[in-house]
């Protein structure tokens, strides 16, 4: 138990092999992602993806959820510590099994007359949308799961400029599944 | 009733019961030293803003109530920062106020400005930039809730100038709900299923040891620790963090584990098949290498912060509670282990053939610090405070001292701070002015923080300080001479520059020298007639002399490394 753990360099799928998706409801006070950043840093806790946002319409609270790669450091262990940052309200901790999913990408791809079918071929199978569009680029949008969003970002490889931005995920519990606390 | 911020923040340290606050005023703290002028509190002026942090700790750990610090801005901040991560790794309540540029310069570069907030993040438990007046009796009340419920620690209230300038209608938050902490859940209530497993643990035990840490005596759980020890007849080892906590003179108490640890109480706990602790969280100066720490054991882990259970070693039972109720439950549940007979016996056996040991001084050579703290000891009144600086009159002081209440050892164990005995005595004495105090500090230590003797004359604070001069920064020279080849690298100090007697009598102290037996003699009897300033003694030791047992840095537990007069002994 007492090895400094190896540094996560993350997977060419990008979805660490044992990620885990901790929804934390913070209050929305200045500096409350530092200290959480920090936390992560000091403890040598590794961040997958971070996605923040106020909670419920309600202005005190900010749900932030990271995926953590539980391989870094045992998650007990970054619960615990987590929890004891005071503006850390809650912590649920989702096993990617038991969470809904979803990341949002954006991708502006350069395009040509030879490879615009492709892609259009592209954007049909994954199921993502065009939101903008011009002489020679394309930006499209995809709403799903990182997997999904994987793959979506695997398969624009063949283009040679791609300008691709996710934001990380944000996660609930399935019906019938509850979050452990 | 309108008061300036400065009049409010001051008033909500006296709400909080504050009777003194340690500090050095600046610019940016400027407004509220002014109400301070016709406050009920006394406020002690450092000679250096580090020295109003130890001295806050001193007091702490003297009096088991928070200190509290006051330093301005900037440079003011940043000199306590060091107490505040000594704070923060030995879970000492302390508050810190620290003045703070005007709320419109925060972010420009202004004169003494300095992100504190953010500098104390990873070393506080909590801490605040007070926005407006209004919220500053909020984040007093806090504040002080923070840092002495559930796992105590440092907390920091950093207050800009405008907002202590600008006026407020007072207030005083009341409930706990108006502290406005929705995150904070100190205490949980106890696992009973969690106790029943530790209970039928214990009834398993042939070879259990209570491994009691800081948290007994953070947790005021030392007359629960005594009751359970003597009802379950088990052997207890109390870390450095602990001493006090289970009087040293009681036949159960195998002394302090750990890398400096008796012989006994290190192997007591390798030998164990099971493991109770209290409190404590398995710093490596205890467990040295972790996979051959206690191997046989299984372990019931007692602690506030369920972040320590499995940090560091599997625990099998955690229960996670303060110590005085977690025994308390295991009391009621009449947990008792199985007939202790053979245990205490083997017990008996490691103690007889491995007692602490010096070699004699004689009556012309130099003298031996083990000795002298003995000999400082057997003079002392009863209930005597002793603090220490760190390194090898740290750990000698741990061992030959011997500690029969809590507060009576006061050190720095987890940041291992240099400099921090002077200082945190002063503090201490104001705490407990009817105790005697006495500091065992080293010549390295001393020449860090010595400059506070100032502030303790000129306050009318009369410590004690035994220098253990043996001109070498000694316990790096001790780590040199044995895995460096004696190759000796920056830690020779000279024993006679500084001159102490003169820089003691310089600082307003008396100043006294020892360099052989009689005059040790004669010196202690000398400052133990002087109770109105400080006195500062210079005993001159032998710098060869070094600590045991040992164990190497990584090394397992079980290569314990005894005093070489018992070498050759068999184990």
């Amino acid at each position: 138990m007492s090895a400094t753990p190896e540094p996560f360099l993350g997977t060419l799928d990008h979805t660490p092999v044992r990620h885990h998706i901790l929804s934390v409801l913070v209050e929305n006070k200045a500096g409350v992602l530092a200290r959480i950043a920090g936390l992560f840093a000091r403890r040598g806790f590794n961040i997958y993806s971070l996605a923040v946002a106020p909670a419920e319409s309600n202005a005190r609270f900010s749900r932030v959820t990271i995926v953590v790669d539980a391989e870094s450091a045992p998650l007990e262990q970054i619960v615990g510590q987590l929890d004891k940052l005071v503006n850390v309200v809650a912590i649920s901790d989702l096993s990617p099994k038991d969470a809904l999913e979803r990341e949002l990408l954006l991708a502006t791809v350069r395009t040509n007359v030879d490879n615009r079918t492709s892609l259009l071929d592209i954007i049909a199978n994954a199921g993502a949308a065009i939101v903008d569009v011009d002489a020679k680029s394309v930006t499209i949008m995809l709403a799903g799961t990182p997997g999904g969003c994987d793959e979506l970002e695997r398969a624009l490889e063949s283009f040679a400029d791609v300008e691709l931005h996710r934001t990380g995920r944000v996660a609930l519990p399935r019906l019938g599944k509850t979050a452990s606390a | 009733m309108q008061l300036t911020g400065a009049q409010a923040l001051i008033k909500s340290l006296e709400q909080q019961g504050v009777e003194v606050v340690f500090g050095l005023p600046g610019g940016a703290i400027l407004p509220v030293y002014d109400p301070l002028l016709d406050s009920s509190i006394r406020h002690i002026l450092v000679r250096h803003e580090q020295g109003a942090g130890h001295m806050a700790e001193g007091y702490a750990l003297a009096t088991g109530r928070p200190g509290v610090a006051m330093v301005t801005s900037g440079p003011g901040a940043t000199n306590i920062v060091t107490p505040i991560g000594n704070a923060h790794m030995d879970s000492t309540p302390l508050i810190v106020i620290t003045g703070q540029v005007a709320s419109g310069s925060i972010g420009t570069d202004a004169f003494q400005e300095c992100d504190i907030t953010g500098i104390t993040m990873g070393i506080t438990k909590h801490n605040f930039l007070v926005k407006s007046a209004q919220e500053i009796p909020r984040a007093v009340a806090a504040a002080f809730h923070l840092a002495t419920t559930g796992r105590p620690g440092p907390v920091l209230i950093d207050v800009p100038k405008d907002v202590t300038q600008s006026m407020m209608d007072w207030w005083y938050p009341s409930t706990i709900e108006e502290y406005d902490l929705p995150g904070y859940r100190p205490e949980v209530a106890l696992d009973q299923d969690a106790i029943e497993r530790a209970v039928a643990l214990i009834s398993q035990a042939e070879r259990p040891v209570l491994y009691v840490g800081g948290g007994t005596l953070k947790s005021h759980a030392t007359k629960e620790l005594l009751a359970f020890a003597e009802r379950t007849r088990m052997p207890v080892v109390t870390t450095l963090m602990a001493r006090g906590s289970f009087p040293d003179s009681h036949d159960q108490h195998l002394g302090m584990p750990g890398m400096h640890g008796m012989y006994t109480a290190v192997t007591a706990i390798q030998k164990s098949d099971l493991l109770i602790s209290l409190g404590a969280r398995f710093d490596d100066r205890v467990t040295g290498k972790i996979p051959a720490f206690a191997a046989g054991a299984k372990v019931i882990h007692v602690d506030i912060d369920k972040a320590e259970f499995n940090k560091v070693r599997h625990a099998d039972v955690a229960i996670q509670s303060n110590v005085a109720a977690a025994l308390r439950a295991l009391d009621a549940a009449s947990a008792i282990p199985k007939n202790l007979d053979s245990w205490w016996r083997q017990i008996r056996d490691w103690q007889a053939q491995y007692p602490l040991v010096y070699e004699e001084p004689s009556d012309d050579g130099l003298l031996r610090p083990q000795h002298v703290i003995e000999a400082i000891a057997r003079k002392a009144e009863p209930g005597t405070i002793v603090t220490s600086g760190v390194g090898q009159h740290q750990m000698w002081a741990s061992q030959f001292w011997k500690y029969e209440e809590p507060g009576t050892w006061i050190n720095s164990g987890g940041a291992g701070t240099m400099g921090f005995g002077v200082p945190a005595a002063i503090g201490a004495k104001v705490g407990r002015p009817d105790r005697t105090v006495w500091c065992i500090d080293g010549d390295g230590c001393f020449q860090m923080t010595a400059q506070e003797l100032v502030t303790a004359r000129s306050e009318g604070i009369p410590i004690k300080v035994a220098i253990l001069n043996n001109a070498y920064l000694g316990m790096v020279r001790q780590w040199q001479e044995m895995f460096y080849d004696e190759r000796y690298s920056e830690v020779y100090l000279s024993a006679d520059l500084p001159d102490y007697v003169k820089w003691a009598e310089a600082m307003g102290c008396v100043g006294l020298r020892a360099t052989n037996l009689k005059e040790m003699h004669d010196v202690i009897e000398e400052a133990n007639k002087i109770n109105d300033v400080p006195v500062v003694i210079d005993f001159r030791t032998d710098s060869s002399e070094k600590v045991f047992p040992m164990v190497a840095a990584g090394a397992s537990n079980d290569d314990i490394m005894v005093h070489p007069l018992q070498r050759g002994a068999s184990k």
